[in-house]
């Protein structure tokens, strides 16, 4: 759902990233005919792989995070295809084998949805993983220095 | 001891939505509270906010694992209170 970091403070444990809702794509056929909207779980999704590249950069791709638990969405707004999403996501706490952030989005300069979400950061699985991580990572414009430990 | 016990007490009973006169320090978070691994990852958040720690979970979990301790060690309530004591202690050091 990311298509760019624009700005990782590591000393603030922060994120901000560009996502642009693509004018056209099958999932508006069902949501909704005739009346195209973003779902909002893929809203929660975007702020769920917003706040996993800040603790992956956090934690220089050592440990990949896993989506466990979604707190306190708000979907406040309707995001419609075309529409640019200003995504950010804060680190609230690091913890052995768990990380809590707070995320949202932006639309226009107005929030449009927010969630705390947390996630369980384990070993990469395996190389495979952590390799296509690496690579999406530099696609999206990750700092490089963020991508080895 | 017993302030420590009360925080974490207070935490499960909110977090878990449990009743907190069920809370003793004799019990076992999983096998008598029914906390699940989820819901201990909320239980863990808050603790470490509240006493400004990092409990070590992963290490903790290994040892279990490995056979080294049992899930007592680390789960009967009054043995993680004084587990986190000594994170409090070791991190004022």
């Amino acid at each position: 759902m990311v298509d760019r970091i624009v700005a990782l403070d590591p000393g603030a444990r922060t994120v901000r990233a560009e996502c642009l809702v693509p004018t056209e794509s099958p999932v508006f056929e069902g949501h909704f005919p005739g009346h195209p909207l973003l779902p909002g779980v893929l809203m929660i999704e975007t702020m769920a792989q917003t706040g996993g590249w800040l603790v992956l950069a956090v934690l220089r791709f050592q440990r990949m995070p896993f989506l466990a638990q979604v707190k306190e969405a708000k979907l406040r707004s309707f995001v419609v295809p075309g529409q640019a999403m200003e995504v950010e996501a804060r680190l609230l706490h690091d913890g052995s084998g768990y990380a809590v952030v707070a995320a949202g989005i932006g639309t226009e300069g107005r929030k449009v949805a927010d969630a705390e979400i947390t996630y369980r950061v384990v070993p990469f699985p395996n190389d495979t993983l952590r390799a296509e991580m690496l690579a999406t990572a530099r696609r999206v414009a990750m700092p490089e220095a963020f991508l080895n430990g | 001891m017993s302030s420590t016990f009360d925080t974490v007490a207070g935490i499960i009973a909110e977090t878990c939505d449990i009743p907190r006169e069920k809370i003793t320090p004799e019990s076992h978070a999983i096998n008598d509270l029914g906390i699940d691994s989820l819901d201990f990852l909320d239980v863990a958040f808050a603790i470490d906010k509240a006493f400004g720690i990092k409990m070590p979970l992963e290490q903790w979990t290994q040892e279990v694992n490995e056979g080294k301790v049992s899930t007592d060690e680390y789960f009967v309530l009054g043995n993680l209170c004084a587990n986190i004591d000594k994170l409090v202690s070791a991190k004022a050091a």
